[in-house]
């Protein structure tokens, strides 16, 4: 069966919360239902059918063709199934998701992956501010994110679990607060790199630890293969410099517990 | 007695009994084969048999790097015990004190299954808080900081329940030194069947036992009827020719791997014939009341 297709035809009017586009939500309606699901986020009203050309098509695989900055929620909260965006998002973009695939190929907004439990995330292009950052609750907890571009400031933000891995640059304080969790940056990492983080990994191509990180003995190399082995599918490049040897530890933020680790190519 | 007579060897119409055990696999790595052999024999060391080892265990493969989790050479062990918390207890005690231990070594879980039992789960604490939890692909890791640098080692490994303990083959020939060469044989063949091993030294068992003894307090006692001195003074089953009888117990993860090994060494015992090896093979069985699994010689041979 083919994909349920959403054709924007024209810029919405308002931002729009796409929460209700996801595979288990759409399951079970007909396309009369589908066009007359609310996306509004003020008062004026605006259903699905007042923007999109819906065609028919299996729930479990839903493409959204032609995005726009305006386009919020897209894939929060989705536990299955596959959503494409041919386009870019808004804010939140696969927000507290819990498992399945959400693919955008342009660029997203701030706070995309927040609170994310499960699943995989690909964006195209670059993301925006907090990626995996606490948005209502706890920062992204399970799953692996892949930002081709690169990403703004305080990236795993608050990091509990999973992988995220920016093929770029980051932004400011990328991995800040972090709890647990890994954090790869292919490119440069921004100032501050795991700002009063309590434990997790930051790889970084280059970065200027603070103060606070102390260099300790170079990381073992069998945690390095197994991360390497399970990013090779997703990012070629985050794999490499996973598995690259010579990489410049240090243990941190000892301002605060201290049981971080950046792991950097290049120390600047 | 002898029913069937295959390549001039007297083959029983016997079966070997075997029973219902749990078991569960590891998948230990290290920087060299050498290192990953010596943590695995360390590990599966003075364990081939439950009755006083607590759990029976043995090297079921040896994996080259790109088979392993982090692609370095491995070795797949499996330990069978007779219950899930002497398994676990087994399981605990071995790996931390034989693959922790050893110089480079890396622990993962070498079964999959819906019942797990505790590795890193249990081992962690051994890092006094510095153990760092790592969960990407799917899995679960502990990285524990030790003096040559890191154990990394899986949060669980699986546990099956219909694994079988006691399959088994008694090899009986005219010598010694036939007898036992017929026995190292179909040990080598049958350590190539995945899924079993043999856990007795070298695996080979020379001291055969029968349920019960003489003596309060013992449960298990040779096994008269098999020994070729006691021929003429008990109830014997060897013939005339027989000088000399050695068994091979195999432990399988399910009952097509035991029958498998079964299968593979009756072939290659058998492809030696009488001269050079065994003159009639035989298998321990309790009349067939105790074990669920009954592996019938003539359904195995070649």
């Amino acid at each position: 069966m083919s994909a349920l297709c959403f054709q924007l035809r024209q810029s919405p009017p308002q931002r729009l919360d796409c929460s209700p586009l996801t595979p288990e939500r759409l399951r079970g309606l007909g396309l009369a239902d589908i066009t007359r699901l609310p996306l509004q986020t003020t008062r004026a009203a605006v259903a699905v059918g007042d923007l999109f050309t819906v065609t028919a098509g299996d729930p479990a695989n839903i493409v959204i063709a032609g995005g726009s900055p305006r386009l919020d929620d897209i894939g929060a909260g989705m536990t299955m199934g596959s959503i494409t965006v041919e386009g870019s998002v808004g804010i939140r973009a696969g927000a507290g998701m819990r498992g399945g695939r959400l693919s955008v190929t342009g660029e997203a907004g701030p706070y995309a992956a927040s609170g994310m439990l499960g699943g995989a995330i690909e964006i195209g292009g670059n993301a925006g501010d907090f990626l995996g950052a606490p948005g209502i609750g706890a920062g992204m907890a399970g799953g692996m994110v892949v930002v081709r571009g690169s990403a703004g400031a305080r990236a795993g933000d608050r990091l509990r679990r999973g992988v995220i891995v920016i093929e770029g640059d980051s932004g400011d304080y990328p991995a800040s607060r972090m709890i647990a969790g890994t954090l790869v940056i292919c490119g440069r990492a921004g100032a501050a790199p795991g700002y009063l983080m309590r434990r997790g990994t930051l790889f970084a191509e280059s970065a200027a630890p603070l103060p606070t990180f102390l260099a300790t003995g170079a990381a073992d190399h069998v945690f390095r293969a197994l991360l390497a082995r399970a990013l090779a599918p997703a990012s070629s490049r985050a794999a490499s410099l996973v598995a690259r040897s010579g990489l410049a530890r240090f243990g941190g933020d000892v301002a605060g517990l201290g049981k971080g680790e950046l792991l950097i190519a290049t120390t600047v | 007695m002898p029913d069937m007579i295959v390549n001039g060897i007297r083959i029983d119409e016997s079966f070997a009994e075997a029973f219902d055990m749990r078991a569960t696999a590891l998948v230990i790595t290290a920087d060299t084969e050498a290192w990953a052999e010596t943590a695995a024999a360390s590990l599966t060391g003075f364990a081939t048999s439950i009755i006083a080892c607590g759990v029976e265990a043995g090297i079921d493969a040896r994996l080259a790097p790109p088979e392993t989790p982090d692609g370095r050479p491995g070795v797949r062990v499996l330990l069978f015990a007779g219950s899930t918390g002497e398994l676990q207890k087994q399981l605990q005690n071995r790996v931390g004190q034989c693959v922790l231990t050893s110089p480079g070594s890396a622990c993962y879980a070498g079964l999959e299954g819906v019942e797990t039992l505790k590795l890193g789960d249990a081992l962690r604490y051994f890092a006094d808080g510095f153990q760092i939890s790592k969960r990407f692909g799917g899995r679960h890791f502990w990285r524990l900081p030790v003096m040559d640098g890191e154990f990394v080692c899986e949060g669980t490994t699986g546990l099956t329940k219909s694994a079988v303990g006691g399959g088994n083959l008694l090899l009986m020939g005219r010598s010694i030194a036939a007898t036992r060469h017929a026995a190292e044989t179909a040990v080598a063949a049958m350590a190539k069947i995945d899924g079993a091993i043999m856990p007795f030294p070298g695996g080979i068992v020379r001291s055969g036992s029968k349920v019960g003894s003489k003596y309060k307090g013992l449960i298990a006692s040779t096994n008269h009827a098999y020994c070729p001195t006691l021929r003429g003074l008990t109830m014997s089953a060897l013939e005339e020719d027989i000088a000399s009888v050695l068994e091979i117990v195999i432990d399988g993860l399910t009952p097509e791997a035991v029958a498998a090994a079964m299968r593979a060494g009756l072939a290659s015992a058998i492809a030696l014939g009488p001269e050079v090896g065994v003159v009639r093979i035989g298998a321990g069985n309790y009349g067939g009341k105790l074990g669920k699994h009954h592996f019938h010689l003539k359904d195995l041979l070649p």
